[in-house]
């Protein structure tokens, strides 16, 4: 049976739940698809960040779209998505990462970005009182904060699917190819065509790509995160270090989830990771110097999710090169998930309108292609 | 102990080597079958195991327990005495107090002793984890004054403790009775026990009672229950259990033959039976299945105990629950399959393959006759309302229900809602319920369903002793490999 949609979303995490539901809010019945459930891999999964702090110049437009959308959630998903905005905190460990801290600040003002300010000890010890004292300075972006990401990728697919998109969820998109004009996937007993298809598959979505003639320099990787039992609340914003690799965050309920992107063995075909505990160990002793109310913690679990990093770990965002109605959001190389509700509006006027006020262009595909 | 060494050589605190031929986890009936059997073959062999001595839950505290009268705990709990010395004189190395907290599919197994950790390498390990007390989530549940009957005999077999206050017993199966008679024994305190078992059960269980009739745990447990009986009112058909008290447990509530009845208690022993302890196998990406009759979830295994991932096996209760006996057998089946593939001459002079699956046909007749007889009932694993399910985040049957209601597929799902199983327990003390509760909320099997993803650390670790793990190359390239 085949079913004549207005646009097939292949990728049930934050990106595809996002874009779904905006091409709903602008007249459009699309149908998300997804192999697992909405949410299982990286979206649903990861730390949780909803950071502006130390983005890419390149993705900072998007990223600050997201932020207007993030500060008023529960209204476009009826869900506050467990979104809470403390701020996120850099941390500079001596003279010299602070010298480079200062540096960056100055080049994104003369650019006209604002929400990085730099901070001297005084102020990060006000933020942040239990960072260890030799710590010089940092930057805080203040509208920052977390959020539940599974809660949050639900909530987007659920209003979605109230908006009138079509959701299949546990079979994968097969045999997507483009018929007289359309796109066509078969999903299970079902073929879905549209004139628009958008790639939102993360770690899946090179395979499509590269299967529609236009490869990425994309590789899975499957970034660890580890939680602890409940502590005395000691900290309020999200701590990320200048130096080494450590994200950092207390929960309402005293859990603190340490990540900072170090990497599992992702078998992508089975949907599983083999955590790697050497590197979880580096964490625990980059937490342990830093925070020393942290020592007497007990670690309960660690897991990673699977995602698509690219060459540049910047995103592939916007029209095919090759194709017309083809879409891609992927790769966003483990730091997608505040981006979500951003890209998603933005990839609707995209679709919809053919452009976009936000600027975007640096992310996409066409850098890949050979000069 | 080191090779040879005589029982009651000081404890290990580390391992002696980086890798092993062969890595049991668990020292219960299983575990220590295993570890002698391999060790005496000739291949190494590191026995690790959580508690302070070896024995497991059946024999806990066996080379220790301050109850000397032989009669009291039974002639099978001293069964393992022997055991224990074959362990000692096999060569195995022993290390008590070892908490396994990770295992992958590259057999690297990650351990901590004394607040240290550090992995070893395996060439097979065989999982000998035993079972835990299956969740018996009645209102009242978590009120002090309220445990497992499971945690009344650890402290019985550890410290000779028994109860002393008004006692209640509520629930079914073997192992209530052979509590209620060793507290007996030991001079405690039972008021009135609580037979949750269901009158049908009776008739399903019929077609297998000679099989059971002729087993070796007729006569015995028939002896058990009279030796009760004697001294015990006993109530059966008990359909509804409620525990009540303000800020601890003054009574427990319950229905039997349709009839409403309270009874003053300090303490309320429950217990609905064991299930196969599973979280490390699954943790280990173990293929698992939804047993029907037991109840619980099952690791997928062949006769010799192999597992889905290739070099572990499991052996015991771990595997499926049939009794220590059979645990014995299954420890050794496991362990000539690793000596058949690490050390094939070194199995010719063991016992075939052939004898030991007989002994453990043996050993093993008779269960299915308990296995239906000792079905839990449905109110007694699937609760409703109020009545909380997952203890570390308060979270009750309603809770759960509501999350299903706005999306929540599955177990893994319901922790993005609810954060169940994502506690201290780590799911143990919820998992099944949640399972059970979901499928029945969504019409669907409890296959369907699924089970938490679990993933290391399989038991909680301190902060400090994750920072503290060595570096050594060696241990580098064991875990990047995999």
């Amino acid at each position: 049976m085949t079913t004549r949609v207005d646009a097939i979303v292949v990728g049930g995490g934050i990106h595809g739940c996002s874009t779904a539901l905006h091409l709903c809010l602008r007249g459009l019945k699309p149908v998300l698809i997804e192999k697992d459930y909405a949410g299982r891999h990286a979206s649903g999964v990861n730390a949780g960040g909803v950071r502006q702090l130390a983005r890419h110049v390149a993705e900072i437009p998007l990223s600050n779209r997201s932020m207007d959308i993030w500060e008023r959630i529960a209204d476009l998903v009826d869900d506050d998505c467990g979104f809470e905005s403390h701020g996120q905190v850099l941390v500079a460990e001596d003279d010299g990462e602070l010298a480079a801290c200062r540096i960056r600040v100055d080049d994104l003002n003369a650019r006209g970005f604002v929400h990085e300010e730099l901070m001297d000890a005084a102020e990060l010890r006000r933020l942040v009182p239990a960072v260890a004292e030799t710590c010089p300075g940092g930057v805080v972006s203040r509208r920052d904060g977390a959020a539940n990401p599974a809660r949050t990728t639900t909530a987007f697919r659920r209003k979605a699917e109230r908006l009138g998109a079509l959701v299949r969820e546990g079979e994968p998109a097969r045999n997507v190819r483009k018929d007289a004009g359309l796109w066509r996937v078969d999903v299970g007993t079902e073929t879905f065509e549209a004139p628009i298809l958008v790639n939102a598959a993360g770690a899946w979505a090179g395979r499509i790509a590269a299967a529609l003639g236009e490869p990425v320099p994309v590789e899975t990787v499957a970034p660890m995160l580890m939680i602890t039992s409940r502590v005395p609340h000691f900290i309020d914003p999200v701590v990320i270090l200048r130096g080494r690799k450590l994200s950092f965050k207390q929960f309402a309920n005293g859990t603190v989830l340490i990540g900072g992107g170090h990497l599992a063995t992702p078998d992508q075909d089975r949907n599983e990771t083999i955590l790697d505990w050497r590197k979880l160990s580096e964490s625990a002793r980059t937490v342990f110097d830093l925070f020393p109310v942290m020592r007497g913690a007990t670690i309960v679990r660690a897991w990673a999710g699977i995602e698509a990093k690219t060459r540049d770990d910047l995103p592939v965002f916007g029209p095919s090169a090759r194709h017309d109605g083809l879409y891609h959001q992927f790769g966003f190389s483990l730091h997608g998930f505040q981006l979500g509700p951003g890209a998603g509006a933005v990839m609707a006027e995209i679709i919809v309108d053919g452009g976009t006020q936000t600027r975007v262009a640096e992310l996409g595909i066409g850098r890949f292609q050979l000069p | 102990m080191s090779p040879g060494a005589p029982s009651g050589a000081s404890p290990s605190t580390a391992p002696k080597r980086d890798q092993y031929d062969v890595v049991v986890i668990g020292a219960g009936p299983a575990g220590l079958a295993a570890a002698a059997t391999t060790a005496e073959a000739g291949l190494s062999t590191l026995l690790l195991d959580e508690n302070a001595g070896p024995g497991g839950q059946v024999w806990r505290a066996i080379a220790s327990t301050p109850v000397k009268a032989r009669d009291t705990l039974g002639t099978d709990f001293w069964a393992g005495a022997a055991l224990v010395e074959a362990v000692a004189a096999s060569g195995a190395e022993v290390i008590q107090r070892a908490t396994v907290w990770s295992l992958d599919k590259s057999l690297d197994v990650g351990l901590s002793v004394a607040g240290g950790s550090t992995f070893v390498k395996a060439g097979r390990v065989i999982l000998a984890t035993g079972a835990l007390e299956r969740p018996f989530p009645i209102p009242g549940w978590t009120l002090p004054g309220v445990m497992t009957a499971g945690a009344a005999q650890t402290m019985l077999k550890s410290s000779g403790l028994v109860p002393d206050g008004k006692t209640v017993i509520a629930g079914q199966g073997p192992l209530l009775w052979l509590l209620a008679a060793q507290v007996l024994r030991l001079g405690g305190r039972i008021d009135r026990i609580l037979d949750t078992t269901e009158r049908k059960n009776w008739l399903a269980a019929l077609p297998h009672a000679f099989a059971f009739l002729t087993s070796p745990y007729f006569a015995k447990g028939l002896a058990m229950m009279r030796e009760v009986r004697a001294k015990v009112p006993v109530v059966s058909g008990v359909t509804e259990l409620a525990a009540e008290g303000d800020g601890r447990l003054a009574r427990v509530v319950y229905t039997a033959g349709g009839k409403r009845e309270t009874v003053a208690a300090e303490l309320l022993l429950l217990h609905q039976g064991v299930v196969p302890n599973v979280n490390l196998a699954m943790a280990a990406g173990i293929e698992h299945r939804w047993d029907d009759v037991q109840l619980c979830w099952s690791p997928v295994i062949d006769p010799t105990g192999a597992t889905s991932v290739a070099g572990i096996a499991i052996a015991g209760d771990g595997a499926g629950i049939g009794g220590a006996g059979a645990a014995v057998f299954r420890g050794r089946i496991a362990a000539r399959a690793a000596i058949e593939a690490l050390a094939p001459d070194a199995a010719a002079k063991i016992e075939p393959m052939s004898g030991l699956q007989a002994a453990l046909a043996r050993a093993t007749r008779g269960r299915a006759f308990l296995d239906t007889l000792f079905r839990p009932a449905k109110q007694f694993r699937i609760p409703s309302g109020d009545t909380i399910v997952c203890r570390c985040e308060e979270v009750t049957a309603k809770d759960i229900l509501d999350s299903v209601a706005i999306g929540a597929t599955g177990p893994n799902q319901l922790k993005a809602y609810r954060r169940t199983g994502m506690g201290p327990c780590q799911g143990r003390l919820c998992g099944l319920t949640v399972t059970e509760l979901m499928a029945e909320a969504r019409g669907k099997s409890p296959e369907e369903i699924g089970y938490y993803r679990l993933r290391a650390p399989v038991k909680p670790i301190s902060l400090g002793e994750l920072a503290a793990l060595p570096k050594t190359e060696d241990s580098v390239k064991a875990v990047v490999r995999g």
